[in-house]
């Protein structure tokens, strides 16, 4: 789309790599991801900023993405679920953790749990059960799986890294 | 949910911000977390013309632990209030507080000036900022004034910030030693708001209450100040019955909101239960 008076260019710095687009003011930092960008990992589960399918980190913190712009991420760091891994199909900590812990069931809300474990071993790298709870409370899975998420999450607990 | 077409514009200084809304009188919009703006826009409940980014203005950013005042930069987010040591070091209840607003991802990036401009009749800040008695810094084209939270708040969220107006930050006058403080609400099970929340800063002297407030949110159209409990309780101590007897006089004080979910009967209970709650947490 070339730049007109109601579109800007963006430019932001993507899983490490510099990407630009023009868009429009209103577009959502999602579509951004999903539909310019391709990088379908980020999910929208509800639209309505409740169930953090669409999380995604801007400049180190943990944000959903259907509620901010792509204009407001420009300049800034993003890091989607696409970027955990560099490629070689190896998993990364926390994904690996799901996977062993069987954490996930339709993988729907899987992107954004991810996402959101990482947020709260970065604050607190060993939570209690009630600590993970309450840490994943921006993110819903509507297969109701929360106990095996929960117990991949205290396998990582005071493991040390986050990535 | 796709919002009607805008212009964006990222402010760098207030300045810049506020000659912005002077120049769109009726179109233009500040937008900071976005966390309350966006979901209007994206339900088209708003539609202006002209968003303006205020997240990039400096001069409203951060935390300053001052000699006789803290002061918080309205671009303040719910996470950072909760992270700051310093701040939490005088004022632990902004730490109690945001741990019950909202969740990570939406504390991450809504903001505490937000959150006071929208007064949603159900956020939790109002009652704090209400019962540490602080001023907010208002700034504007023909200058800056400063205006007590107390008469901030006007109407379902409705302030007395004029369109062309900016809350540049909240100031609060460090407290005696030995004021303590909670927060307590009784959240909305599917939005997380405040059904009612109650936040109370109160000093002891010599076995009695030398200090008391309390501000109040979810219960009416705006927050306010419970004065007569508060003075009620100044001068007696935290026995059960005097705890009993100003809950009781907030509760029969107070016209509550009645919706679906609360009607004002129960709000007006859950008003006496919390404030006793949060006073009995207090007293021992
Ligand atoms: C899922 C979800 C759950 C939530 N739960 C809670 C909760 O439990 N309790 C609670 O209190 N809140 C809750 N919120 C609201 C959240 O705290 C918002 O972030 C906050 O109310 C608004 O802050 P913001 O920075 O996002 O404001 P924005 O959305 O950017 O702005 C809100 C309004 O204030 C104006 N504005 C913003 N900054 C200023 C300023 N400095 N000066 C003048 N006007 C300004 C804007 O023009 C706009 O009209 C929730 C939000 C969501 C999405
Ligand atoms: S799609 Fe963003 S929170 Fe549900
Ligand atoms: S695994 Fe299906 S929504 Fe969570």
């Amino acid at each position: 789309m070339p730049a007109t008076a109601s579109t800007r260019e963006v430019t932001i710095e993507i899983n490490g790599l510099r990407r630009t687009g023009t868009v429009e003011a209103r577009r959502l930092l999602v579509h951004f991801l999903r539909e310019d960008l391709g990088l379908t990992g980020t999910h929208v589960g509800c639209d309505t900023s409740q169930c953090g399918a669409c999380t995604v980190e801007i400049d180190g913190v943990a944000v959903k993405s259907c509620t901010v712009l792509a204009v407001m991420a420009d300049g800034a760091s993003i890091t989607t679920i696409e970027g955990l891994t560099d490629g070689s199909g190896e998993l990364s900590r926390v994904q690996k953790a799901f996977h062993d812990h069987h954490a996930l069931q339709c993988g729907f809300c899987t992107p954004g749990m991810v996402m959101s474990v990482r947020n709260l071993l970065r604050e607190n790298p060993n939570p209690s059960e009630r600590e993970i709870r309450h840490g994943l409370a921006g993110n819903i899975c509507r297969c109701t799986g929360y106990h095996n998420i929960v117990r991949a999450v205290e396998s990582l607990a005071s493991e040390g890294s986050v990535a | 949910m796709i919002p009607a077409a805008f212009d964006y514009v990222r402010a760098s200084s207030l300045t810049q911000a506020i000659e912005l809304l002077r120049d769109n009188p009726d179109g233009a919009k500040l937008v900071a977390g976005g966390h309350t703006l966006l979901p209007a826009l994206k339900l088209r409940l708003a539609a202006p013309e002209l968003l303006i980014d205020i997240r990039s203005v400096a001069e409203i950013k951060g935390i300053e632990i001052g000699e006789t005042h803290v002061k918080i930069g309205a671009l303040t987010t719910h996470s950072e209030l909760s992270a700051s040591e310093p701040l939490n070091n005088v004022f632990p209840i902004f730490r109690e507080t945001a741990r019950l607003l909202a969740d990570p991802q939406v504390r991450n990036r809504g903001t505490i000036g937000g959150s006071l401009a929208n007064a949603d009749p159900a956020a939790d800040w109002p009652a704090v900022v209400l019962a540490l008695g602080a001023q907010l810094e208002i700034v504007g084209a023909t200058g800056r004034r400063t205006v007590p939270a107390e008469d901030f708040f006007l109407d379902i969220f409705t302030t007395t910030l004029a369109p062309d107006e900016i809350l540049a930050s909240i100031q609060i006058p460090k407290p005696k030693t030995g004021t303590r403080y909670a927060y307590r609400k009784i959240r909305h099970p599917a939005s997380g708001f405040a059904v009612v929340g109650v936040a109370i800063a109160v000093r002891m002297l010599d076995g009695v209450v030398d200090e008391a407030s309390i501000g109040i949110t979810g219960a009416t159209n705006h927050a306010f100040v419970g004065k007569e409990a508060a003075e009620f309780l100044t001068g007696k101590a935290l026995t059960r019955d005097n705890i009993d007897e100003a809950a009781r006089m907030l509760s029969e004080n107070t016209e509550c909101l009645s919706d679906r979910y609360a009607p004002a009967e129960y709000r007006a209970n859950l008003v006496r239960v919390e404030l006793g709650r949060a006073l009995l947490e207090l007293s021992q």
